[in-house]
């Protein structure tokens, strides 16, 4: 088992850092899309089977090719990234921004209380046990999210959208 | 000796010949490799039946002259013809273009073979017969599909083409356009049996009136609808015909396939019948009672030929539809799923809704909820059919008599 997460987890730093230093914007993101799979692989290694296949659902399916849309929508023609030393200005924000995230993502971490000496939780948790949940106790916070979503969607449209008049019939 | 639990007993005397520590790899790799087989078998001859039926429908005779290599005089109606297919394939030669990406070139084929045939894993071949029995089989089923859209992209984009990367662009628009009914279609199944196992939804459809009239999903108003919303929806995600504008061989020379060649190009073409023949048995399971027999008197047929049987038919209804109706235009494609098949699953779910919350009328009331429940997808059916070809209809003829 323990040997099982070490592989995951080497393919998916392995995956990560290779979509770092890529220097073809494509390759970054589809080797991107796989560390996410690995993500879903250490779910699925955790027992936790619904959270993995949502995980491909949305992450593989959904997100990669939204990434994979902006980037040959915006790039137009060139998929290649700059990879000269810039200026000391975009480093600092580089690194400044990526620290932020770092030190929010550990506080969080570091602050959550974590009882480990709990009891061990039931062998398997059926998906309808899951679907309870959300619907019963966690009903207001699903809402708020389909709610947040939809307004990013129609948001995206509204941004997006040219007004012109329809074609006419033919 | 049991027909019903043959393949069990087979594989178990197979697992058996082998030592303990080896048991449950052998019996993983003996399901791996009966799906293997079977579907490839199924694969074979699905194409040629494809062939024989479309010609038979466009009045010629289809391929009929291959034989065995040895015995020049069976015939055999030229069922060999896929093998000899598979040895032209393989020994074509592959031509990948000098300025390709070609890695991705490469890797195109592979995923999209691989993960077209993951979805088989959890459909429920028979009463016992079911290689991965998940909680969340749905759920897996869809997730395992999500793959083709990048194989996609990475065929078009790795090709260095840029007809391939327009025709990946326009089939990756009509991939994520038809999810969405596809996935709204299967929901109200989900609702109203209470579960995302396949093998329990195929048991929530047991039991007969009378003992012949089947309680399948599709002889309700809202599965009846949800059936014919998946049939569409499963003949645009695989690239059917009249769907099969990103391929369009006639048209664009087979679109983000123009780079491929040889055994490649063959691969993508596996990929495609076997997303086909995972949708038709997901179709099957979740609309057509999966294994269950037809009339409670049938049953002594073993439920894996129910299945089979209803797969084939599935496969045949496809293959007709392709001999019957032309290829749409992209525009007419994304309008037809996002302005009728959209809204129509929606009101499905809600159908569903109703269904679900009323199965306490009964006697004279069922009639009444039979009706509600039809009058809720029949009448926007025709409500948005009417507007949506407003000002396109009645056709006129200029030119023809």
């Amino acid at each position: 088992m323990t040997l099982a997460l070490l592989l995951i987890g080497f393919l998916l730093l392995a995956a990560a850092g290779a979509a770092m230093l890529s220097r073809n914007l494509i390759h970054s993101a589809l080797l991107l899309t796989g560390a996410w799979a690995g993500i879903a692989g250490f779910y699925l290694w955790a027992g936790a089977e619904f959270v993995a296949f949502a995980q491909v659902l949305v992450y593989v399916g959904a997100v990669s090719m939204i990434v994979l849309f902006a980037v040959l929508l915006t790039r137009q023609g060139a998929t290649t990234a700059p990879v000269e030393f810039d200026s000391f200005r975009r480093a600092a924000a580089g690194i400044i921004t990526a620290g932020g995230v770092m030190g929010v993502l550990f506080g969080a971490i570091l602050g959550t209380p974590m009882d480990v000496t709990s009891a061990p939780p039931p062998a398997s948790i059926t998906v309808r046990q899951i679907g309870a949940q959300l619907m019963g106790p966690h009903a207001a916070a699903l809402l708020i999210v389909g709610v947040l979503l939809t307004v990013a969607l129609l948001g995206a449209i509204v941004i997006a959208a040219v007004d012109k008049p329809d074609d006419p019939a033919p | 000796m049991n027909l019903e639990t043959l393949p069990l007993q087979v594989r178990d005397w197979i697992v058996g010949r082998f030592p303990d520590a080896l048991q449950w790899l052998v019996h993983h790799l003996l399901s791996i490799t009966a799906i293997l087989t079977v579907f490839g078998l199924f694969f074979a001859f699905t194409t040629i039946a494809e062939r024989k039926l479309l010609a038979r429908l466009q009045n010629r005779l289809g391929p009929n002259r291959s034989g065995l290599p040895w015995f020049r005089s069976l015939k055999l109606w030229g069922l060999t013809q896929p093998f000899a297919d598979a040895i032209k394939a393989i020994t074509k030669e592959d031509v990948v273009p000098a300025a390709a990406d070609k890695v991705l070139h490469f890797l195109a084929p592979v995923v999209i073979v691989a993960f077209s045939l993951l979805g088989f894993a959890v459909l429920p071949f028979g009463r016992h017969l079911i290689p991965v029995e998940l909680d969340a089989a749905i759920l897996y089923f869809f997730a395992a599909g999500t793959a083709t859209e990048l194989a996609i992209f990475m065929a078009g984009w790795g090709s260095r083409n840029k007809y391939s990367l327009l025709a990946a662009m326009r089939a990756l628009a009509q991939l994520i356009s038809y999810e969405l009914p596809l996935i709204l279609s299967v929901v109200p199944v989900v609702m109203i049996v209470g579960t995302l196992s396949t093998q329990e939804m195929v048991l929530a459809q047991g039991g007969w009136t009378w003992g012949v009239l089947p309680h399948w999903h599709v002889f309700t108003p809202w599965g009846f609808a949800g059936f014919l919303i998946f049939l569409v929806a499963a003949l645009a995600e695989s690239n059917r015909s009249p769907f099969d504008l990103p391929e369009a061989e006639s048209e664009i020379i087979a679109g983000h396939l123009t780079e491929y060649s040889g055994f490649k190009y063959a691969l993508f073409f596996m990929a495609e019948y076997f997303g086909l023949t995972a949708l038709s048995g997901l179709g099957v399971t979740l609309f057509l009672g999966g294994w269950q027999a037809p009339c409670a008197f049938l049953e002594f047929i073993p439920s894996w030929l129910w299945f089979m049987g209803k797969l084939a038919s599935m496969i045949v209804f496809f293959i007709w539809i392709r001999g019957t109706l032309l290829r749409l235009r992209i525009d007419q494609l994304t309008r037809l799923s996002w302005k009728f098949l959209v809204p129509l699953a929606l009101l499905n779910l809600g159908n569903a809704a109703f269904w679900a919350l009323t199965p306490g009328w009964t006697g004279p009331l069922a009639l009444a909820r039979w009706a509600v429940s039809a009058a809720i997808i029949i009448v926007p059916f025709f409500l948005l059919g009417r507007r949506l070809s407003a000002g396109y209809a009645p056709r006129t003829y200029r030119y023809a008599a």
